[in-house]
This record gives structure tokens, C-alpha cells and sequence, in this order.
């Protein structure tokens, strides 16, 4: 198994008064409530924790970017991965992800993770993300092309990365006169692609057909399993079998001393009630082309508060159906095996906690969980089969398994 | 208005660019070109009948919009333009009046650039296109289908009378598709071509520019712009309308129409 550290790096210090009384935080909750003092100290002590996740034996280190909101501190994941490269010695820097269709500019994306990988001594998971609806307003970025840019800015960063130079790009939405970066990376072919997500059946199939790892974002169990059941269907009609080296899993898990301080603090996980990318306006997370036309009913009718949002669940439901855990050490255990048995991936994210979680709490979180959670799940992952993808040795992605074997990385 | 007053409408099929477009056509008189407006339009309005008493009337679906189907290829609103001018040609429409409504009078400002001496009046009646010096026009992207509508009426009830009070669902969902192919022509700059009012100084067609004095989607220094650009051109102001003055003031408007049109 591969198991990673998460963390949202929510920027809790902001009056809650005014962001409830704005309503919507993600996007337009001005930046005036923003503190830079508060800022400086939680970048440093997301640092804290991203080492300590490394001392206390994950195995990767997940990070992520979102615009415009409190939710997420990290407006660029390549800042915090730059860090993080010269910072940790051991930990994968898996990018979950850059959001492709926000780039105006995809060869200077392949350039910055080229330097990060060779930085990292080849430690670089670079995964990909078409950016939530408010990122595509928050930029500037035509929601309406999104698909279209993420797939053509993903080919050309490939091309970048395996194609020797000078090439021209003459593409729909990019146009390059010279591609030739001189920034490779360390890892051949080139580092691995995972394809993170929570809802569009589109990105399922896409991530399917390229090989890549699909990671399911805190989705139900039994959502999860269809996502499965979809995602082998595809591998078979592309000609391979898919297996849990092509399944990830973002656990929203709070481990603490008692019961009781675990379920308080998880309700954190709850701070942007519920919803998976911040408190949303349902308009701007749904900019009209964004989603694709399969999905236009339930939105128009959630954009006038006619129908719910598809993606939020309540807390109670969410503990129900194990899209947050909590307990001890010895209560999440059992959560967890359920979780592997019935979902098989070999890729297990810890989202540990959010919100308003102390320093300490926090801290003592990871702590726990690399001392007495994390062994126990690598044995469980070894005794199920569960073998990641640089276990597997599996190729970084269909093009690749079909040419030469790859070299290990 | 009356039953026996209203105009008798046909639709058909055009195929033009590759793209099959609706049009629809009624009344008898001279020909008129009504371009409609972002958030497309309903089958059947007051003003459309009232126009169709004085003219011959060829209200077509813009490409994307409404029923007509969207050519995926097309990226900017004078796009849209150089489809209208194939429209006419494919029609065998000559000297025709051209009346925009709001987005649609972008589109036809930017055919007039493209043929100045071709329109035999040009009227454009809140019409987006050239960008604000002191205000902005309102992003629909930041507001809801049915608030961006409301947006555009002085009076509530004229909205509630025309969709209800609570559009249906169907409704909400042609609006966000017409508002997805208002996104792939028209999303940067938002609304505007910052060249357009450097290009109707070369207009010679004789022009009107109508604004609704409560427009709160346009701001009426836009028309004040546009009369400044347009050689010859005046602006009228309506009373009681907003953005939506055909939908507010169809009478006053067609009424407007028809007096330019009969000048000489």
C-alpha cells in the first residue's frame, strides 16, 4: 500500500461571524478578513506537520491548491511540493493536482514539475485536476472549454516530458511556437499521473483509459464501488485488467486519545457544512458549460435551491457510511479493514483533520496514526493483495505499457 | 392585445456554416432582421406581433441558442455576425432593417461594420458590445439564471407574466445552455469587443439606439457611446423598461421602430 498525508490547510483565523453572515466563502468572501499573521503561522505549521508525517512513516505526502477561499491555503500546489522537495528525504510529493485548464501556459507546468521531481531525487507524483467550478471564475478561465483544456494541456505536458525538442504545438486552446524545456524529469518514462476526483463519470472513464490511478475524494462506499465497477469496465475495453494499483482512497480520518475528542474534532471536517470544496455558491460552483450535460438538470434545479446539492451530506450520514472516521486508534482500525475489503485501493490518503482542530490535536493526530494506525493497515494491505502501483512496478500509463517496460523509478 | 391582431408565424430549418439554425418568420412589409438576446427568447411576444404588422420579420435562433444547434467551432460573437450576413445572402435578403436586441444588438453592430452601406436602418436597443468608461456590464456568471433574468426588468411582474413567478425547470435549463454558448463566444473580454467602437465610424447605415432608462444589465452610458460612434445616430431613452425594453415597453418600441423605418 501506499499511504499518504493530507491536509485541506484550511485558514481558519477569519471572524466566523462574517463568513457565516456572507454565506457562500468560497470565491467572493472578501480578503480583507484575510490575516497574514495568521497566515505565516499556519503556513509553518502545515510545515511541522508535513515532517512529522515523514518521521512518523507515511509514505507520501498529498497536496492540493484552490483559489479565493479559506478553505484551502494553498493557492498553488508546486510551491508547497518546491518546499517540501528540499525539506523531505523520503516522502513521495504527490500533486493531487494542478489544475490543467487554469494554465495559459502548460509547457512552464511541465517545467516546474520537471524541477520538482529532479529536486526530489525522483519523488514526484504528479496528478491532474480540472479545478472546481469557482476556480475557473476566480481565473479568468472559460468554464465552458474545461475538458477541453485539461485533456489538450495533459498531452502537450506528456509530449514536453518524452518528446524530444524543439517541437511546435499548434493545439485547439494552446499554441506554441517551441517546446523544448530544458528542465526533464528524473523519473522515466516520466512521473506517474493520478487522476483525483469525486463526481464526474467523464474524469473516471478519462483517468481509465490513460491507466492512471483514479483516487475517489471521501465518496460513500457504496458510491466508491461503482466508481470501481465503472473503471474496470473501461481498463477491460481498453485491454487491460484493472486491479487496486489503479484504485486510491482520500479517508477523511481524526484519530485522538478518546472517543470523545475524535468525534468533536471530525465534526470539523464538517466547517464548510459539508460541502467538499468550501462553502459554495451554487452559481459559482456550477458556471454554466463546467459540468457536463448529463449533470445540467440536477444543477439548474440545485442553482435556485430548487434541489440539493449533489455533492454535500450531513455529518451523521457521512459517519454512517464511513466518509469520515473517528475514534481511537483501536475503534478506526476495523473502519478501516472494512473500508480496504470492500473498495480494494492500494493508495490511502489520510485527510486527518480541518477547520478549527488545535495545533495539538493535530498534531498528536498524525502522530497516532503513523505509530499505531499505519502499520497495522501495511499488514492489512500485504494480507489483501493490495500492492501499490510502485509495488506493482505498474506502468505509469497505457501509451507506456504498450512501448518498452518502463525503468523503475 | 388581441387574438386577431397577432401575426401568423412559421419555423423552419436553415442550414448555414454547417449548423442547422431555427428561424422564424411571420408578419408582411419590409424585410427585418430581429436578433434576440443572450438569455434567447420566448416563441411568442407582443412585440413580435407588433413588428410583424408593419414588417416582414426573420427572428432566427442564434448558433447554440435555443433550438438551434451549436457549432463548436465558433469562438467570438462577430463569428456569429459573419453567419447572419450568410443568412441574408442564403434568404437572397437585400437592404433589410437590422434590429438587436441587448446581445443581439452587439451582434448587429458588428454586421454593420462589416457592411456599411447594407442596412436600410439599424436599430440597436441596449445592445452589449462596447465596454463602460465608469460602470460594468453585469456578469451573469456571478448571478443565478432566473436573478440575471430578473436583472433585466424594471418590473417584476412583467417577468412573472412572461415566465412565472417560478420558472419551470426546462426553462432553467435552455437558459444555462444558452448561457454555456454565451461563455464560448463571449467570456474574455466579458461582453465587449474593445475594437467595435473604433470600427462603426465607418458605418453609413442609418442607425437608432434605443435605451430602457432602468437598464441595470447595460448601463445607458453604453448607448450614449454608441450614439457618439455611430455617424448620424441618435439615442432614445424609454421610460419605465429595463434591459428587457421589448419585453417592458413592446408597443413604445415597435412603435419607435416603425417611425425610423418610415423616414426617409
Amino acid at each position: 500500500m501506499h499511504l499518504m498525508y493530507f491536509t485541506e490547510q484550511p485558514m481558519s483565523a477569519y471572524p466566523v461571524e462574517a463568513g457565516r453572515e456572507f454565506g457562500a466563502t468560497a470565491l467572493m468572501f472578501s480578503n480583507r478578513h484575510f490575516d497574514p499573521v495568521a497566515g505565516s503561522r499556519l503556513y509553518n505549521e502545515y510545515l511541522e506537520h508535513y515532517k512529522l508525517a515523514e518521521e512518523v512513516g507515511f509514505d507520501g505526502i498529498m497536496l492540493n491548491e484552490h483559489h479565493n477561499a479559506p478553505f484551502c491555503m494553498q493557492a498553488k500546489c508546486n510551491v508547497f511540493a518546491s518546499i517540501l522537495a528540499a525539506m523531505t528525504k523520503r516522502v513521495k510529493l504527490v500533486l493531487l493536482g494542478n489544475p490543467l485548464p487554469l494554465a495559459d501556459n502548460p509547457v512552464r507546468l511541465a517545467e516546474e514539475l520537471a524541477m520538482i521531481d529532479m529536486v526530489s531525487r525522483g519523488r514526484l507524483v504528479s496528478g491532474f485536476v480540472r479545478g472546481g467550478g469557482q476556480e475557473q471564475l476566480a481565473t479568468g478561465v472559460n468554464p465552458a472549454f474545461n475538458r477541453e483544456r485539461f485533456e489538450e494541456a495533459h498531452e502537450l505536458i506528456i509530449r514536453a516530458w518524452t518528446q524530444p525538442g524543439p517541437f511546435r504545438w499548434e493545439g485547439t486552446h494552446y499554441q506554441h511556437r517551441v517546446v523544448n524545456p530544458w528542465a526533464l524529469p528524473l523519473q522515466k518514462p516520466h512521473p506517474r499521473v493520478w487522476i483525483p476526483g469525486v463526481l464526474s463519470k467523464e474524469t473516471i472513464i478519462w483517468a481509465a483509459r490513460q491507466r492512471y490511478p483514479y483516487i475517489a475524494l471521501s465518496t460513500a462506499i457504496d458510491a466508491t464501488k461503482k466508481i470501481w465497477e465503472l473503471y474496470d469496465s473501461v481498463a477491460a475495453e481498453a485491454g487491460y485488467t484493472s486491479g487496486p494499483e489503479n484504485r486510491g482512497y482520500l479517508q477523511r480520518c481524526h484519530v485522538a486519545e478518546t472517543e470523545e475528542k475524535a468525534l468533536a474534532n471530525a465534526r470539523q471536517f464538517m466547517w464548510m457544512q459539508g460541502e467538499f470544496t468550501g462553502l459554495a455558491h451554487p452559481v459559482w460552483s456550477t458556471p454554466s458549460g463546467y459540468f457536463s450535460p448529463s449533470y445540467r438538470k440536477a444543477f439548474v434545479e440545485f442553482a435556485v435551491g430548487r434541489g440539493a446539492n449533489p455533492r454535500a451530506a450531513a455529518f451523521e450520514d457521512q459517519i454512517r457510511d464511513q466518509q469520515i472516521i473517528a475514534g481511537t486508534p483501536k475503534t478506526v482500525i476495523p473502519k478501516i479493514r472494512r473500508l480496504l475489503e470492500e473498495t480494494r485501493p492500494s493508495i490511502m490518503g489520510f485527510w486527518t483533520s480541518d477547520g478549527f482542530v488545535s495545533n495539538a490535536d493535530a498534531t498528536s493526530c498524525i502522530r497516532l496514526l503513523g505509530q499505531e494506525v499505519l502499520p497495522v493497515v501495511r499488514e492489512m494491505g500485504k494480507e489483501l493483495g493490495l500492492w501499490s502501483p510502485f509495488e506493482a512496478n505498474a506502468p505509469v500509463s497505457i501509451k507506456e505499457a504498450k512501448g518498452p517496460a518502463p525503468a523503475a523509478a | 392585445m388581441t387574438l386577431a391582431s397577432e401575426a401568423v408565424w412559421t419555423t423552419e430549418d436553415v442550414k448555414l456554416c454547417g449548423a442547422t439554425l431555427r428561424l422564424r418568420k411571420g408578419g408582411a412589409g419590409d424585410p427585418l432582421l430581429l436578433l434576440h438576446h443572450d438569455i434567447g427568447s420566448l416563441d411568442h411576444l407582443p412585440f413580435y406581433d407588433a413588428l410583424a404588422k408593419r414588417f416582414t420579420v426573420y427572428l432566427p435562433s442564434h448558433p447554440g441558442y435555443d433550438g438551434s444547434e451549436r457549432p463548436t467551432w465558433l469562438r467570438s460573437v462577430r463569428d456569429v455576425a459573419v453567419m447572419y450576413q450568410g443568412l441574408l445572402a442564403s434568404l437572397e435578403l437585400g437592404h433589410v432593417s437590422l434590429v438587436g436586441l441587448g446581445f443581439g444588438g452587439w451582434i448587429a453592430a458588428e454586421m454593420a461594420t462589416m457592411a456599411p452601406h447594407a442596412f436600410r436602418r439599424l436599430v440597436l436597443v441596449g445592445a452589449m458590445g462596447v465596454k463602460p468608461a465608469q460602470g460594468e456590464i453585469l456578469d451573469q456568471a456571478l448571478v443565478s439564471y432566473i436573478g440575471y433574468v430578473r436583472a433585466g426588468f424594471e418590473d417584476q411582474s412583467a417577468f412573472d407574466r412572461l415566465y412565472g413567478a417560478d420558472p419551470s425547470t426546462p426553462q432553467l435549463e435552455q437558459w444555462d445552455l444558452n448561457r454555456e454558448m454565451t461563455f464560448r463566444i463571449a467570456w474574455k473580454p466579458y461582453m465587449y469587443n474593445p475594437t467595435l467602437p473604433h470600427l462603426l465610424g465607418g458605418v453609413r447605415s442609418r442607425a437608432l439606439i434605443v435605451w430602457g432608462r432602468g437598464d441595470k444589465v447595460v448601463p445607458l452610458e453604453c448607448g450614449e457611446e454608441y450614439a457618439r460612434a455611430l455617424p448620424g445616430s441618435r439615442l432614445a431613452v424609454i421610460e419605465k423598461a429595463g434591459h428587457f425594453v421589448d419585453m417592458e415597453q413592446p408597443e413604445a418600441l415597435a412603435e419607435l421602430i416603425s417611425e425610423f423605418a418610415a423616414g426617409s
